[in-house]
């Protein structure tokens, strides 16, 4: 069984933020709510990296423990899902959140009442796979497709890497082994409990 | 807690497709995952695992009935990437990665993941409409044609031809492009031109002044193959952010250093290993201080310069004078740092030099690019692969349409104006010389370069007798060009202002409906994106692809070509003009039957090969190309390079394979192989300008040679191999003098096919030229920006005196001679932004773009911020030194910039001078973000080649608003 993760490669990020675009393409995901988006470190200076961030589907996930109508789930393949009917709409999860990845809209489908959003991995939500009431509420459900996050399959560098863990780690100490040196999966130690150096 | 159902049956994912109740039963996503071992497909490309693994997500059960796939091209920069759209009930619905492109392998930029908007955008403009009275009113198709095409008359009636300016686009299709230069020649007017006069006018004049040919000598890809890279006045990571991913992977698997140049770290220098801080308007001397270095040491390529470049030594003569001392005075890079990076180049070959607009756009412009050239000939890194001087182009199609004439200075392919180039182009269009030749005002005017669109406002507002044509330029279309994009705002706004019709032809009202205060005699045209058309774009690498109509054009909206039919059937030339296209149901010229007409006249560039048939397969074996050679390993393709780059010679059945880099000696001439062309002689000065001893692989001719004729050919005893068809061409288009018929204008290919089956290029075998003789530098010199803070060094490095040049005045050194740095004390750049392209319009009009980037800035360094008491975020007035021109716009502190230096980006327009223009377009078509237009602020100034302006650097002063 596949673990899914995320992995930012910040030698390759060059912020062109089509993972941004590509997510809002894909779940039509309104004006002011941002699933995921590129954080810059050291912007205009030597040692500018930027990173892109959304939900981790983290291994203990701080969101759920934290969660007073415990509304999240996680599913076989490690993805951390939520239940917007029994969300509450309380922002403790975003207090919890090492990733800053839960929005609060103020509009539309994902929250006139408040509900929190947050990237799905494009795995949808509770509601049946690919039915019109989940497209409504998590947007579309790409990996019961049998496809992978759109922001990672578009990454315009490949920096952003999603699916099995394993495989992307492999891929990404490929990379480091053949650079000689590794500035390290941000945020994998946080998310995974694993080593940052995967 | 609440468990994920771990089995089901999955159907399609769109909201469209559910509504419409359909469902699929498909494979459960983890028994996929499992039995496809692509558990990480999406990012399999790169690193560890072959793409061809990535492929097997294909095996994606996703479809529902009614979802049909379509691919098109990216519309927005010139990497070309394949956009692969799903479609239900022809509505665009979804976006999917194209693994099989061998140029984006299924990855896009914020642009290209965004692009499916552009068919829903509402704020596209709807329906035909004009300004009655200062009110947008709604009009049908046949009134908008019938009032446009009668003012037209009236105009060509009372001012001649030459008064109708017809500015084109870099977004049209090749086939839209090649019309729309076709249009003006009928029309009988040079008065045309597009977005390549402001982005790469002085590359192409450069290079082909160099070696040949206006274009990227290699390709994307084929940047995995070097081992040092450096880009200079270039910022890919925003403005073509796919072709970083072949750039990373250079870096990476070569470990090729990574130099960048420029005078703002962009985010391409986050990634360099070397970072260079050069002062704008100093590309030549950086340059020559490097091969200071390089011929200091010897580290010249002798052997490759003896056999392949004329002129060297004078370049060695000049650059004598750019010791390191000189060179950081002028530059401000210190000797060691100018060592390093020579070394670097010089050592690590073959090494490639990238550039974009940061060298282009200068008043020194294509001695800029001469420069470059000249560095890379003396490494020897032209016509190698992992070499080369790749340009990296703008536009989507602004490679295609600059090839397919859309230039003030030449029909298509780079003829020219002279007699023999309309004889060519008349024979093509079966029409009769004599008949082209009175559509214009006369045969001089019909041989005489046009107005360039940087200055085409010059043409309305100065005084006649200083204008050479009859009258002052009366009408404007901007068919798919912003309004915002050449500098002197305020002159071009008044220019605006003055013209008797305005007509817009774009998907958006664009900045030209919004900023002039008109209030009859404008038409907005809905235009169709090339999403919702089909037809050929030309990438960078001088590759073809062809696009797939995705849906049909939303509302009003129409093709090009469509629009182009109407106004010439109102206009009565429609008939001459589609004589060999035909006209489909719906009045609309059949695009293949275009592209056909372009195969056929197009020899001097190999655009001769691409049928539409040959295109349509490219794309469907996109699968089957390798991406570092870009060549077909397998299938029905098998030998042919991806999208057949020109050139691509002869005819289509000749089966040319294209030419993946330019003049390499290394293949035979049919298989792609190539050396520089023959175009300026044989010699000089009693020294030859043919090549020494260098000659494409399995050439017969083992020495330089000039271009072929029939007389050449029979010479040669080669003639014989003609076929009788082929000889009667000649013959017939020859007259009395068939031996004189060159290559280029045999119709019949037949010089071609015969010269190929000797191993040999019909172009001839030439040195490039270090020295272009015939340019106004033909050694580059340095010459100050004519704004500039550096007044000490305005004497020794003067800008050019003031000249005439395209019918109007040139001015340099008049204004040089003034100093304005102690009003104006900021150097002003400006560049891209990842958001953004252009003008903007398009981009700032769709929502998952306009909310990442919202406010018009200017980046200022902390020194100079806290000098002038200016905040991050606060307000400040920037102001020109032309014309009381200003702009508010937002500070952003940041050490991006050097001192002294601030950088706008250019994407923005809709506020003038404080005040927002929203409610001056058409309601509902407003782009989301407006912002002022930098533009609005820079000044005067322009290349003496091709009057480019000067965007790069020029003077400011920012203050606290």
């Amino acid at each position: 069984m596949a673990r899914m993760k995320f992995l930012c490669d910040s030698e390759r990020c060059v912020e062109c933020n089509a993972c941004v675009t590509a997510c809002k393409n894909e779940h039509e995901v309104p004006w002011g709510i941002n699933r995921r988006r590129v954080v810059t470190l050291n912007d205009g200076q030597k040692g500018e990296r930027s990173i892109s961030m959304a939900c981790m589907h983290c291994e203990d996930a701080p969101c759920m423990a934290v969660c007073p109508v415990d509304c999240f789930y996680k599913t076989d393949d490690g993805v951390v899902l939520h239940s917007k009917d029994l969300c509450i709409g309380c922002g403790y999860c975003f207090y919890a959140c090492p990733f800053g990845a839960p929005q609060y809209p103020q509009v539309g489908n994902f929250g006139s009442r408040g509900k929190m959003d947050k990237c799905t991995f494009c795995a949808g939500g509770p509601e049946a796979d690919n039915t019109k009431e989940e497209y409504a509420k998590y947007g579309s459900n790409r990996l019961a497709e049998g496809k992978l996050p759109l922001c990672a399959e578009m990454c315009s560098t490949k920096a952003l890497l999603a699916g099995d863990g394993d495989v992307i780690a492999d891929i990404y100490k490929e990379r480091v082994a053949r650079r000689g040196y590794g500035s390290g999966a941000w945020g994998w130690a946080t998310a995974y409990k694993t080593g940052s150096s995967a | 807690m609440l468990i994920k159902k771990s089995s089901g049956t999955p159907t399609r994912g769109r909201l469209s497709g559910l509504l419409a109740g359909s469902t699929l039963a498909t494979m459960d996503r983890r028994g996929f995952l499992k039995a496809s071992g692509l558990a990480a497909g999406g990012l399999a490309a790169f690193g560890a695992l072959k793409p061809a693994m990535v492929r097997q997500a294909e095996a994606a059960p996703s479809t529902s009935p009614n979802i049909v796939k379509r691919r098109n091209i990216c519309t927005h920069c010139s990497v070309g990437c394949t956009v692969t759209a799903e479609v239900e009930n022809e509505v665009w619905v979804g976006q999917e990665p194209t693994w099989e492109s061998p140029i984006n392998l299924g990855t896009h930029c914020a642009k290209g993941a965004a692009i499916r908007e552009l068919t829903h955008g509402d704020r596209r403009l709807k329906y035909p409409m004009k300004l009655v009275a200062g009110k947008w009113t709604r009009i049908s198709w046949d009134q908008a044609i019938n009032e446009i095409g009668d003012k037209l008359l009236e105009i060509r009636g009372k001012s001649g031809p030459e008064s109708v300016y017809w500015l084109g686009s870099a977004k049209f299709s090749n086939e839209g492009g090649y019309l729309f230069r076709k249009f003006a020649a009928f029309w009988g007017t040079n008065n045309i031109d597009h977005q390549a006069r402001i982005c790469h006018s002085t590359t192409v004049a450069g290079v082909a002044n160099t070696w040949g040919y206006g274009a990227m000598t290699n390709s994307y890809n084929d940047i995995h193959n070097s081992r040092a890279i450096m880009i200079m006045g270039g910022n890919p990571a925003e403005a073509h952010p796919v072709s970083m991913q072949h750039v990373l992977r250079g870096k990476e698997q070569n470990k090729a250093p990574l130099i960048v140049v420029d005078p703002r770290f962009t985010r391409t220098a986050a990634h360099a290993t070397e970072y260079v801080r050069i002062r704008p308007g100093t590309d030549i001397p950086f340059m020559w201080g490097l091969l200071w270095h390089i011929f200091e040491n010897g580290w010249e390529d002798k052997e490759y310069i003896r056999q392949r470049v004329y002129g060297m030594d004078e370049i060695r003569a000049e650059v004598k004078k750019w010791n390191p001392q000189e060179v950081e005075r002028v530059v401000g890079v210190p000797g060691e740092q100018m060592k390093r990076v020579a070394e670097l180049m010089a050592k690590n070959r073959p090494s490639t030099l990238i550039w974009c607009m940061g060298v282009t756009q200068h008043s020194m412009g294509t001695a800029n690019v001469r420069a470059l050239s000249v560095f890379q000939l003396a490494l020897g890194n032209i016509g190698v692969e992992g070499g080369g001087a790749n340009i990296f182009r703008g536009h989507c199609n602004v490679q295609g349409c600059t090839d397919l004439g859309l230039d003030v200075t030449t029909l298509p392919a780079y003829y020219g104006l002279t007699e023999g180039a309309w004889r060519h182009w008349s024979r093509v269009w079966d029409v009769d010389y004599a008949w082209m030749q009175s559509r214009f005002e006369s045969k001089k005017m019909m041989e005489t370069k046009g107005i360039p669109s940087t200055r085409w406002f010059d043409a309305v507002l100065v005084d006649k007798k200083d204008l050479e044509q009859n009258d002052n330029v009366k009408a404007m279309f901007f068919w798919g060009h912003g309004g915002n994009t050449v500098p002197r705002m305020p002159e071009m706004r008044t220019g605006m202002e003055k013209v008797e019709l305005m007509v817009v032809v774009d998907p958006h009202p664009t900045t030209a409906a919004a900023l002039p205060d008109r209030k009859d005699g404008t038409y907005l045209l809905p235009a169709c994106t090339q999403l919702e058309t089909r037809g050929s774009r030309t990438a960078s690498n001088r590759s073809l692809q062809w696009g797939d109509q995705i849906v049909k054009p939303v509302f009003e909206s129409k093709a090009d070509h469509w629009i182009l039919y109407k106004l010439a059937k109102k206009l009565g030339f429609e008939k001459e003009m589609f004589k060999n296209i035909k006209i489909d149901e719906g009045d609309e010229p059949n695009v293949e039957d275009i592209l056909r007409e372009i195969n056929r006249g197009t020899i001097s560039i190999g655009y001769s090969g691409q049928s539409p048939e040959r295109l349509k397969e490219h794309m469907k074996h996109q699968a089957d190309f390798d991406i570092v050679s870009l060549r077909a390993t397998k299938g029905p393709l098998k030998g042919e390079f991806y999208g057949l780059p020109w050139p691509c010679w002869g005819t289509p059945e000749m089966k040319h394979p294209g030419t993946h880099v330019l003049y390499n000696t290394h293949l035979p001439v049919k298989d792609g192989g190539g050396a520089f062309r023959a175009r300026f002689g044989v010699e000089r000065n009693g020294v030859s300008l043919l090549a020494d001893g260098s000659y494409p692989m399995d050439s017969e001719i083992k020495d330089g040679h000039p271009e072929f004729t029939y007389g050449l050919l029979k010479k040669m005893g080669w003639d014989k191999e003609l076929t009788d068809a082929e000889r009667a061409t000649i013959e017939r288009i020859g007259g009395n003098n068939p031996d004189g018929v060159g290559w280029a204008i045999d119709l019949s290919c037949g010089i071609i096919r015969v010269t190929m089956a000797h191993g040999v290029q019909a172009m001839g075998n030439a040195k490039a030229r270090a020295v272009a003789f015939g340019l106004p530098d033909p050694v580059p010199v340095h010459r100050e920006p004519i704004y500039t803070p550096r007044r000490d060094l305005v004497e020794k490095y003067p800008a050019m005196a003031d000249r005439r040049d395209y019918r109007l005045p040139h001015l340099g050194k008049s204004i040089q001679d003034k100093d304005f740095s102690k009003d104006f004390p900021m150097i002003l750049t400006t560049g891209r932004l990842v958001e953004y392209e252009g003008g903007g319009e398009e981009t700032r009009s769709n929502k998952w773009l306009a909310e990442l980037q919202q406010s018009m800035f200017v980046e200022i360094n902390p020194a100079d911020a806290s000098r002038l008491g200016i905040k991050d975020g606060q307000d400040v007035w920037v102001h020109g030194p032309e014309n009381k021109a200003k702009a508010r716009v937002k500070a952003l502190v940041t050490q991006r910039v050097g001192q002294g230096v601030v950088f706008m980006p250019f994407h923005f327009s809709g506020f003038w001078q404080g005040v927002d223009q929203r409610a001056k377009y058409p309601p509902g078509a407003d782009p989301i973000v407006l912002g002022e237009s930098a533009n609005g602020v820079t000044s005067y100034g322009y290349d003496p080649v091709t009057h480019m302006h000067e965007n790069k650097a020029t003077l400011c002063r920012v203050e606290a608003a």
